[in-house]
This record gives structure tokens, C-alpha cells and sequence, in this order.
């Protein structure tokens, strides 16, 4: 399956070398030309005429990154991205290009004395198995990146795995890529979204664009809350469009465009209702003299956490609701 | 079969306190060419006898103990949306659980329904969140299930246990769920089978006790049916690591640690500290005034009172799903106690009485 493979690969931001060559190996056949940039974004463009669309889809994780190694064998480190401190005690890791694995400790409840603090990032370590600093050089190096060591696991419509965000929207961009169109549709793979969209923005500088849209995983909010809140997107009722969020407020034709393409088509769509977070269309939309940009999502429970949860037809929806709505792109059915 | 596979097979199999079935007969399985009769008790605690090789029906007798049992998660309500809440069953510490993969053994154990401990996302939390603790009032589980799916066979008490694949670690070094204490069986099972290569007169019970983690109710039971002369606990102690106290952890890959206090007889203590500097091998002292939370307390008190040792091996991260030891430790236990039991003999147990 596509999403176990997208999934399971590490690609911490910065260090996307082993999910970019899984993805260069999915999208290679049914693209024009592929290629990388200085900062390790990957392009798959398919030539056409007419106005150039760019689809991105980031392609690294939140994780850790080891910054010092104590002479007793423990491993410290610091985040990379987003990550809730109360999600790391007691965790399954793999540490650096080897996948070395390793689990972040703690100590035991029974020496606790009833102090139950959140135990900071800054307090936590990988025990590696290892009792010196000799031991653990065998597992670990200082600036080795490290992932959690979730794999994908599929029950029925349910899939449970890792870094959904936005390995998801990388699945979409591939399936979107396997399909033909009259304009010129450059898939970019970008990398350090998760340390400030970083990557989009030299890729869309590069590319030119005329319309962008950034694919993603995005929060889904229908969980149990204490307060009677809006969810930010319910996961199984289809793609979450973004109007607006704290890196862009979304070109309203774009939004227009997939709204009646999804009503006409039939396909299930909902706006996300926070305007919390950032996407790849933060800065494509601000780049030279500006392109109109749209965000389309699909709603995972649980990101910037070791495992996540999406509905299989949540992915199904976004891609057709992303290919239907070019195609009508092409027709030139949008104001410009 | 290698004592490394020996453990793994032993903590894969589920034995959450007071539902230990699975385990157990795991445990018995493993036991069996090593000893003249197994069975297990009402209780759900594994009996196994190895009879010592001295004529008549006086022999005298050593129970030795690991518990079976391990902590885990019991649900308690179905709500709304499918979200499974949970209580726990001996001690977990909470702050283990946010973001954990668990599987849920629905129906008979047989329909495994796989789930997270939903942990809300840094972009939907208000502002400081992050810095106050989970409880288990804000913890549930999601399956993506919805309620009426998820009630054609969850149902409350149903019990959970947190997804964690056996792992070796470099330098020897292993990674699993429920060491505690199926390390300290599988080091019984090693001892028994040491046993059949030495020549011992004692009568050997090892036991597998049920219910350790919540209240010593294995080792109690066991202990009174059996009536043993001595008996040694086998179970795991704190191993070292950044924020634990030294002076009460132990390095791993230094041999177990033999207990040292009020709750141990001290001629068994000074015994196994003699044999382990006989044969060379490593141990640890760990000494401890307070009653600890080991068997070897429940059968301190037994009957008339069993004169009690307690063995234990090093172990980070303990009533995680990571927890972590080394290998050589299991099995330096298991020559110590081997050897030791070897070398019980009448005298021995006549000294107990003489302080």
C-alpha cells in the first residue's frame, strides 16, 4: 500500500533523504522531468501548455534530534517541530540513517513520591541500551535525527501509523501525478515545512507558479473535549479546505473552485474551523509578486504525535476532489 | 530453545493481574521438561515440582517465586463517538500513556482491535496545556470504530494492553514490555533448567505467582499450600538512569542484586552472597529496610514463617512498556540460584533457627 510506505519511512525535517528516494521511486514513471533543489525539494513536473499549476505536499516529520551523549550511555535530544512533551516518556524510537532503535526512560512511578509534573524534553533521554559513552556510539551520534518507530496498520477503513502529516497529502500528490492534463501540474515534494515552510517558499520562488495548492494532513478535532467547541475538521466526512489559517488566508476563486467541484461531483468536503497552524501555502502565496493559493487537507487525529489515525475514504475523497477540481482548472473555469 | 527467545515468547503473552491464563500456560509449557510435576493453582498462579535426589519422603523444601502477572489497562465505559475509557490495573504511571498504540483483546482474548491513547495536537491546545499532567479523566481510546461497532464486542472490563515489539538494543541489551517479571521467569525457568545438569537433595517449587502487582495474593496462597522450608522471591529492581537516585539503582550488566534488610532471612543473604563469590559470579547488594513490593514480603509472613531471600535483576524503566535489561543478568541470576540451591543441605536449614 502506498500510505505504509510513505508512512513508514522516516524523513525527520532536514533529514528527508530516505522518504524522498521512496517517493522519487513512486512518481519517476508518469512525470516529464525530476528533479531536486539545493535544499533537497523534490520537483516531478508533467509538461503542458498554458497556465503552470504547483501542488505541494511536504514531505518531512516532526522528530527528534540527538544533541548530546552522556557518559553513563544516555542519549539527550532536542525536538524538531511541534511535539507535545507528554506524548515522549515511554517510547519506541529509531536513531539516525541505521534506524538504530532506542526508548526515551523514565522513572519509575514507584520513586516518583507521588510528583506526577510534565517531565520536559530538556529532562528526557533515549536509553539505547548501553552503560558508557563507547556502548552507545554504537547507536547513536550527536546530530543524528530520530523518529518514532510507529508502523501502519490498516482495519478496514481505519488506518493507524505515523506522520500522516503530511505523508497523507504526499499520497494525494501521487495519485494526482498518475493522471494527465493540458497545463503544465509540478508536483513539489517540499521539505522543512514543519521548521516554517521552508521549503515551498524557494520552490515556489523557483518555479514561477500561477496557482498553488499545498495538500496536507491537518487536525482533526471530533474527540472528546471538556468544552462544546467547534471541531477543527471531523476525520470521515471527506476533504478539509482551508479559508484561512495563521500563514494565509486562502484565495477565494481556489476555494470557490473546489467548493462547486466538490458539489457537483458529488464528493464530500468541510472547511476546517480553527485558524490555528500553517501550510506549504503560506509561502507560496507570498512569493514573488504573489500567487493565489488554496489548502486542501485531509483530517488526521492525533498529528505531531507518535501515531495518528486517518479513514481511508477521507484520502479517496481528496484525491478525486483535488483531480476533478484541475480538470475543471483546465476548462478555465476559474476568474483570474 | 535460547533463553533470549525463552523471554520473548514469555512477555508477548498476555497476563494482565487476575487474568494471567495466557501466560501461565506459556510459562507452564516452558517449565515442564525441567521438572517432575506441573499444574496450575485456583488462584492462576503455575506449581511446578522438581523432586531433589535423596531417598524417602523427608525431604525438605525451597520455593523459589517470579510473578507472572503484569499491569495493564481495563476499560470502563463506551462513549459517544466510540471513545473507550480506561482505568488501570496495578500501578501505570498515566504519564506513560498519551499517544501509546493498544490493542484490545474483545470477545474470549480472541478479536484483537487495534487503537492510540489520544493525544491532542500542540495546534488545538490552549495556551499552557502542555505543562499540565494527563489524567485518567482526560485519556481515551480511539479505534476510529464507531460506538455500536465497537459494542458488538468491547464491553466494560475488557482489558487492554499497550502495543510494544520485543527489541534487542546493541551491547546486549533488550527492550520489552512486562520484564516485570517475566524476566524473573524466564531466570526461573533457566534456573530449573541448570538444575537438571547439578545434583540438588531439596525439593524444587518454582512457582509462577499470580497477582503480585495488586496484592501478593500468588505468593500468599502458594506459599501456605506448599509449606517450604526457604524460600526466594525473584522479580526485577530499579536500574540506573539520569534523575534516579544511585543509591537506590543498580547498574545493569553488573549481575542481580541480592536483598539485603529486615525481610530477608540473613543467612539466606550472606548464603548467596557466599556462593556468588565462590563461582564468581557478579552481583549487587541492594539493601532496603522497608518491606519492598516483591513477593519475598508475602512469603516472609507465610504459615509460621519462611525464611526468605529475594534475588532481583536491574531493570530501566520500570511499569513502562519500554523497560530495558540486559540479558547476562537473567542469566547470571539463574546460575547464582542454581548453584545455590545445589548446595542446600539439612544443615542449612537447621542454622536458620540459631541467631
Amino acid at each position: 500500500m502506498l500510505l505504509e510506505k510513505l508512512c513508514n519511512a522516516s524523513g525527520v525535517s532536514g533529514f528527508e533523504n530516505e522518504i524522498r528516494q521512496v517517493i522519487k521511486e513512486e512518481v519517476t514513471q508518469y512525470v516529464d522531468e525530476i528533479w531536486t533543489d539545493t535544499m533537497g525539494n523534490l520537483f516531478a513536473m508533467k509538461k503542458g501548455i498554458g497556465p503552470k499549476v504547483m501542488v505541494a505536499a511536504h514531505i518531512d516529520e516532526v522528530g527528534l534530534f540527538v544533541d548530546f551523549i552522556e557518559s553513563s550511555g544516555f542519549v539527550r535530544f532536542q525536538k524538531i517541530g511541534g511535539i507535545d512533551d507528554r506524548v515522549l516518556p515511554a517510547r519506541k524510537v529509531l536513531i539516525g540513517e541505521k534506524k538504530k532503535p532506542g526508548v526515551i526512560g523514565i522513572k519509575p512511578i514507584h520513586l516518583k513520591g507521588g510528583n506526577n509534573q510534565v517531565v520536559g524534553s530538556d529532562d528526557l533521554y533515549i536509553d539505547v541500551g548501553a552503560s558508557s559513552k563507547d556502548e552507545a556510539g554504537k547507536s547513536a551520534k550527536i546530530g543524528d535525527p530520530v523518529v518514532f518507530s510507529t508502523k501502519l496498520v490498516q482495519s478496514g477503513d481505519i488506518l493507524r501509523g505515523k506522520a500522516f502529516d503530511d505523508r497523507a497529502g504526499c499520497g494525494v500528490l501521487i495519485e494526482i501525478l498518475k493522471k494527465s492534463y493540458p497545463f503544465t501540474l509540478c508536483g513539489v515534494f517540499t521539505v522543512q515545512e514543519e521548521l516554517g515552510l521552508r521549503g515551498a517558499g524557494i520552490a515556489a520562488y523557483a518555479l514561477e507558479p500561477d496557482f498553488g495548492f499545498a495538500l496536507e494532513g491537518t487536525t482533526a478535532g471530533d474527540t472528546p473535549t471538556k468544552k462544546d467547541i467547534s471541531p477543527s475538521t471531523n476525520m470521515g466526512e471527506g476533504p478539509a479546505i482551508t479559508i484561512m489559517d495563521r500563514s494565509v488566508i486562502s484565495d477565494k476563486n481556489l476555494v470557490n473552485l473546489l467548493v462547486n467541484t466538490a458539489t457537483k461531483e458529488g464528493i464530500p468536503y468541510q472547511f476546517k474551523r480553527t485558524i490555528t497552524g500553517g501550510t506549504d501555502s503560506g509561502a507560496i502565496h507570498r512569493t514573488r509578486s504573489g500567487v493565489p493559493s488554496v489548502t486542501v487537507a485531509v483530517p488526521v487525529r492525533y498529528i505531531h504525535s507518535p501515531v495518528g489515525i486517518i479513514n481511508i475514504n477521507d484520502f479517496n475523497n481528496t484525491v478525486e476532489l483535488m483531480y476533478k477540481s484541475l480538470k475543471a482548472l483546465e476548462s478555465g473555469n476559474i476568474d483570474h | 530453545m535460547e533463553l533470549k527467545d525463552v523471554l520473548k515468547e514469555l512477555t508477548e503473552a498476555i497476563g494482565i493481574s487476575g487474568y494471567e491464563f495466557p501466560a501461565a500456560n506459556k510459562t507452564a509449557l516452558f517449565l515442564k521438561p525441567y521438572c517432575h510435576e506441573v499444574s496450575l493453582d485456583n488462584m492462576g498462579s503455575v506449581i511446578t515440582l522438581k523432586r531433589g535426589e535423596q531417598n524417602g519422603d523427608k525431604r525438605l523444601k525451597i520455593l523459589i517465586a517470579a510473578h507472572l502477572d503484569e499491569i495493564g489497562l481495563m476499560i470502563t465505559k463506551i462513549e459517544d463517538g466510540g471513545f473507550i475509557r480506561v482505568t488501570r490495573v496495578g500501578g501505570i504511571d498515566v504519564s506513560t500513556l498519551p499517544g501509546q498504540e493498544v490493542k484490545i483483546f474483545a470477545g474470549q482474548g480472541e478479536n484483537v482491535i487495534r487503537g492510540v491513547i489520544g493525544a491532542k495536537p500542540p495546534h488545538l491546545q490552549n495556551p499552557g496545556e502542555s505543562s499540565k499532567p494527563m489524567g485518567f479523566d482526560d485519556l481515551y481510546i480511539d479505534t476510529g470504530f464507531s460506538k455500536s461497532e465497537l459494542e458488538k464486542s468491547v464491553e466494560v472490563g475488557t482489558l487492554v494492553r499497550i502495543e510494544s515489539e520485543f527489541t534487542e538494543l546493541e551491547n546486549g541489551y533488550i527492550s520489552a514490555q512486562a520484564m516485570d517479571d517475566r524476566a524473573g521467569v524466564a531466570s526461573m525457568i533457566e534456573t530449573l533448567r541448570r538444575l537438571t545438569l547439578r545434583k540438588h537433595t531439596w525439593d524444587v517449587y518454582a512457582i509462577a505467582t499470580a497477582q503480585e502487582e495488586v496484592s501478593g495474593l500468588g505468593a500468599k496462597s502458594t506459599a501456605f499450600r506448599i509449606e517450604p522450608d526457604i524460600a526466594i522471591a525473584i522479580d526485577v529492581t530499579f536500574g540506573n538512569g539520569p534523575g534516579i537516585p544511585e543509591r537506590r539503582s543498580y547498574q545493569l550488566g553488573k549481575g542481580p542484586t541480592i536483598g539485603l534488610g529486615p525481610n530477608f532471612h540473613p543467612k539466606i543473604t550472606q548464603k548467596l552472597c557466599d556462593v556468588a563469590k565462590e563461582f564468581e559470579i557478579p552481583y549487587q547488594v541492594e539493601a532496603d529496610p522497608h518491606p519492598g513490593g516483591t513477593d519475598a514480603y508475602s512469603l516472609q509472613v507465610s504459615k509460621a514463617g519462611i525464611p526468605a531471600g529475594l534475588l532481583s535483576i536491574p531493570l530501566r524503566n520500570m511499569h513502562s512498556t519500554v523497560e530495558v535489561l540486559k540479558l547476562e543478568d537473567v542469566k547470571r541470576l539463574a546460575e547464582l540460584l542454581s548453584v545455590f540451591i545445589s548446595q542446600l543441605d539439612s544443615k542449612f536449614q537447621e542454622d536458620l533457627k540459631c541467631f
